[in-house]
Formats: C-alpha cells, sequence, structure tokens
C-alpha cells in the first residue's frame, strides 16, 4: 500500500518535516543513557539539511529515528502531519556502505522497489536513473566488480527510484577515498538540483556540509542538542576559496567547539 | 615453489597423476612382496571393474545408490531449508529448538539403523530415512548460522521498501543467505554419501553399499570389494564437484570469494 504511494507522487503537494522536541533514551545496565534530548527541526520540500557532530554524538540515530527505523521515547517527527512510525518507501536511508544487495545486478539494485510497476514501466525507469547516476554499461554488472563510489551510487539510484519525499543519507561517502568523495559530493548536488527531494545528509566532515548545505545543523556532544543552525548563504557551484566560504566553515568549526589553527 | 605463483595448466594435473602413480607402485609392491592371497592387486581391481561393468549389475547398484541419496537429500533439503531459515528468523523458536537438535545431531546416522529397521521394515524406505536423517540436521544447523549472519543493514533497506515479512524474507533473507545454505547442502550431500553405503550394508540388498557387503560375504572376493570401493569414491567426488561447481553461478558467487 505504502509503496504503490511512493512511487505515484501526486505532483503539486508541499510535504515539509517538522521535528519537535525529539529524544530518545535507552537504558543499560539499568542506567538511562540519553542519545539526543528536546531536537526542533523544520525542514521544507527540497532543502538540503547537513547534520553535524562530534563522533558518537548521536547523529546516525537520529537519522534511523527520523526515517523510521527507530522509535524515539520523546517527542514527534511528522511528515505532512502524518506522524513517522516505521521505514517507508516515501523516505529512503542510503547507508554508508554494504547498503547493495550483492545478489543482483546494478539494474536489480535499482529495480528492487519497482516490483509493482509493469515490466516496461520498471525498465524505463531503471534506465532513467542508470542515467543519473552515470552507470551506463554496469547495468548488467555485479557490485562485487564495482568499486567502492559506483555501490554509492547504486544506492543513491536505487534509492530516488521510489521517488521518496525524503533521502536520508547516513555518512554515505564516509568509506570513499579523499579524491571519490569530493566527485561524488558534485555528483550528489548535480543529481539534487535536477531532482529536488528534501535531504538529510549526516556528516562528520565539515567541508562536506559547508559545500552542500542549505542549512547545517550543528549537535552537541551526548546527549545532543541542537547547538546551532547555520544557514549557508553561498548560491552552487561554490567557490570553495572565497571568503564568505571560508567565513562559514570558520564558524562551523567554531560551533563544534573545534580550535581552527593546527 | 614460491605459494604465491599459481600453478601451470600442466602441474594441476602432472603432479596428481604422479601421486596416484605413486600409490599405485606402492600398493602393487605391497601385494607382490607380502605374498597376500586375500588383498586384491591393483591389476586384479582393475580387472574386477571390468567384470562388474560386464555383469551389469554395476549401474543398476548405482542407480540405486543414487536414488536412495536423492530421495533422502532431496526430502532433507524440502524440509529442512524452510525449517532453518523460520528458526534463524525467530531466535525464541531456535531457543526452544536448539537443545533438542544439539543432542540429536552428533549421532552418528549408523546408530539410527536400528531404530530405522523398527520403523521401516527392512527395505529402501529405513535407507531413505536414515540419509534424511543424516543430512537433515547439518541443512538446518547451516540454516540458522545463514540466516542469523545476514547483515542488519541488508534487512533494513529491504524493510525501508517496503517489504513485507514473508517478501523481506524471499528476496532479502534467502538469497543473503543462500552462499552459506550451499556450503551446508554440500557438507550434507557429503554425509549423506558416506551413510547411504553404510545403510546398505545392514538395512537393504542392493546398493553399492551391499555390493561391498555382498562380494566379502559371498566367496571372500575383496578384488570386488575395492573394485565398489573405488567407484564410490570416484561417484562422491563427482558429486561433491557439481556441488562446488553451484557456487560459481553469479547471483551466489559474491559468497564464495575464494572459488571465484
Amino acid at each position: 500500500m505504502a509503496s504503490t504511494e511512493a512511487v505515484v507522487t501526486e505532483p503539486g503537494t508541499r510535504p515539509k518535516l517538522r521535528v519537535e522536541h525529539l529524544g530518545m533514551v535507552y537504558e543499560r545496565d539499568g542506567e538511562r543513557v540519553a542519545v539526543f534530548e528536546d531536537i526542533n527541526l523544520d525542514v521544507s520540500e527540497s532543502e538540503f539539511i547537513c547534520i553535524v557532530g562530534p563522533s558518537g554524538c548521536g547523529k546516525s540515530t537520529l537519522l534511523k529515528v527520523l526515517a523510521g527505523f527507530l522509535s524515539s521515547t520523546s517527542g514527534s517527527v511528522t511528515f505532512d502531519g502524518e506522524s513517522v512510525n516505521g521505514p517507508d518507501p516515501r523516505r529512503i536511508l542510503v547507508f554508508q556502505e554494504h547498503g547493495v544487495f550483492p545478489w543482483l545486478t546494478v539494474a536489480g539494485n535499482i529495480g528492487f522497489g519497482l516490483s509493482k510497476l509493469s515490466r516496461a514501466q520498471r525498465e524505463e525507469r531503471i534506465a532513467h536513473y542508470v542515467q543519473t547516476v552515470r552507470l551506463e554499461g554496469f547495468e548488467h554488472t555485479y557490485p562485487s566488480d564495482l568499486s567502492g563510489g559506483m555501490k554509492q551510487r547504486v544506492q543513491v539510484a536505487r534509492a530516488l527510484a521510489v521517488n521518496p519525499h525524503i533521502l536520508y543519507l547516513d555518512e554515505p561517502f564516509g568509506a570513499l577515498d579523499s579524491i571519490t568523495r569530493v566527485i561524488m559530493r558534485g555528483e550528489l548536488l548535480r543529481i539534487w538540483q535536477s531532482e529536488r527531494k528534501m535531504v538529510i545528509f549526516v556528516t562528520h566532515d565539515i567541508d562536506e556540509a559547508v559545500q552542500l548545505a542549505d542549512r547545517v545543523v550543528v549537535l552537541s556532544s551526548r546527549p545532543a542538542r541542537i547547538e546551532d543552525v547555520l544557514t549557508i548563504d553561498i548560491p552552487h557551484p561554490r567557490n570553495i576559496s572565497s571568503p564568505r566560504y571560508l567565513e562559514l566553515r570558520d564558524e562551523l568549526l567554531k560551533l563544534i567547539g573545534l580550535a581552527y589553527e593546527i | 615453489m614460491n605459494s604465491m605463483t599459481k600453478p601451470r595448466a600442466w602441474e594441476s594435473f602432472f603432479w596428481p597423476i604422479v601421486t596416484a602413480g605413486l600409490l599405485l607402485a606402492l600398493w602393487h609392491y605391497s601385494v607382490a612382496l607380502t605374498g597376500t592371497k586375500v588383498f586384491p592387486s591393483p591389476r586384479s581391481v582393475e580387472k574386477a571393474v571390468a567384470e562388474l561393468l560386464h555383469r551389469h549389475v554395476l549401474w543398476a547398484d548405482i542407480g540405486d545408490s543414487l536414488r536412495r541419496v536423492a530421495l533422502g537429500f532431496g526430502a532433507a533439503v524440502f524440509i529442512g531449508i524452510p525449517f532453518g531459515l523460520w528458526l534463524g528468523w525467530r531466535p525464541a523458536a531456535n531457543q526452544v529448538v536448539s537443545p533438542v537438535l544439539q543432542i540429536l545431531r552428533p549421532i552418528s546416522p549408523i546408530a539410527w539403523i536400528p531404530v530405522a529397521i523398527i520403523f521401516f521394515g527392512v527395505g529402501d524406505r529405513a535407507a531413505v530415512f536414515l540419509i534424511f536423517l543424516a543430512s537433515f540436521f547439518p541443512i538446518v544447523v547451516a540454516c540458522v548460522g545463514a540466516v542469523s549472519s545476514v547483515p542488519p543493514v541488508l534487512l533494513g533497506a529491504g524493510r525501508n521498501f517496503g517489504l513485507s515479512t514473508p517478501q523481506l524474507l524471499m528476496r532479502v533473507v534467502f538469497p543473503a543467505a543462500l552462499p552459506q545454505i550451499l556450503v551446508g547442502l554440500r557438507i550434507a550431500l557429503g554425509i549423506a554419501w558416506l551413510v547411504v553405503v553404510a545403510a546398505e550394508m545392514i538395512a537393504v540388498e542392493s546398493g553399492l553399499g551391499y555390493l561391498v557387503i555382498d562380494s566379502r560375504n559371498s566367496g571372500k572376493r575383496y578384488d570386488l570389494v575395492v573394485a565398489a570401493m573405488l567407484i564410490i569414491g570416484i561417484i562422491g567426488l563427482a558429486l561433491d564437484f557439481i556441488f562446488r561447481r553451484l557456487g560459481t553461478i553469479r547471483s551466489v558467487r559474491w559468497g564464495f570469494r575464494d572459488a571465484a
């Protein structure tokens, strides 16, 4: 039922993600450990949000709650007024690595969420997204023969193919080498600009956040709270040696509590 | 030879042939030097193989053994795989069943022979039952292990695309577990081939196991015994080879890095 809606999204609707007083506490050895508390955030359609914070602050846990994989212990997540409980093809989570199905080809992976479409429609959509992530010629290749960057392209294409409202990315380029990361950032921006999806992107890379995001949400260390939300008011393509870029980057470093002179 | 260098094509045939030749020579001269009248020489075993082939009973015996394995192993696959997948998927069920499995598993299938004869009498069904038992436990254990080691990330991805639990089992859990399940099937088939010979020595009057015991009992034809043993070995090797080839199928090859 849910997946049928996902592949035929009504055009012209203005969905919006609302996070209110979200908190998560779990018990360990009889002790209550707070992962994050009082997270409030409104995200508008086709906005690109980066969530940064010190490692182990609960960024990934927060993302899993937003995507419906985990339940919060307080507060709520709503999308278009409908509360988020459970994973749903309208919001796809892209994992850091090992997220592609190794027994399926590139085309099989991209078509994974499209089993309700007719064969012709499915093929058409697979071909479209193969092209979007620039994997032409690799349709019948298995993931074990792909590089790390190509596997992430497959994951992004598989997510986009079901036409979700939101794309959640959990450090998607974290396992890639630095050159591939830079290329993949450019690719993601290009795709985002053509697809105009809401993107929520968790990273621990300051540069990545300033290069990609419309707004950067800075989390404190555990229990994570929103330290600040920084608007990156530089239009794309961004000049990464412009004074404004460096200014925002410094501000972000300061917010995270890092000295920017080593 | 450096272990890093790959053996050349001719070497992968040459050295095994040398080893086999040396063993045959050792066998031949041991028999000749000791002057034994009981144990056959390679030459007489060769004649015995030719005799078995001529008498045509051999093909019937091979057919009977293979049929029993196909039935017993097949039943174990059809019952064992779903059962093992279910146990792996439901850790609570596994906790209930596991102690019983762990007690039954180390019992040699041979020890079940008297029980099998009580249940099914002397005949085909007893032998098939023994082969079923022998392959059932390794298959179930392999499936439980395979399912519990399916990466959570893949389950998460499957759920994310809106799969119901039965769909998740069919489209994610089973294909993810398949390479490990195939390893379990291969082990089970090896055991089944061991057990069919033993079962045929006691529970039935046909098959390769019966050929071995009958050749000894009726006239102490040890040349026929050893000939039958050789044939059992060659068929076992062929069965294993077929199963190993399954690991090269594209959709499971990712799980067999060294075989690829």
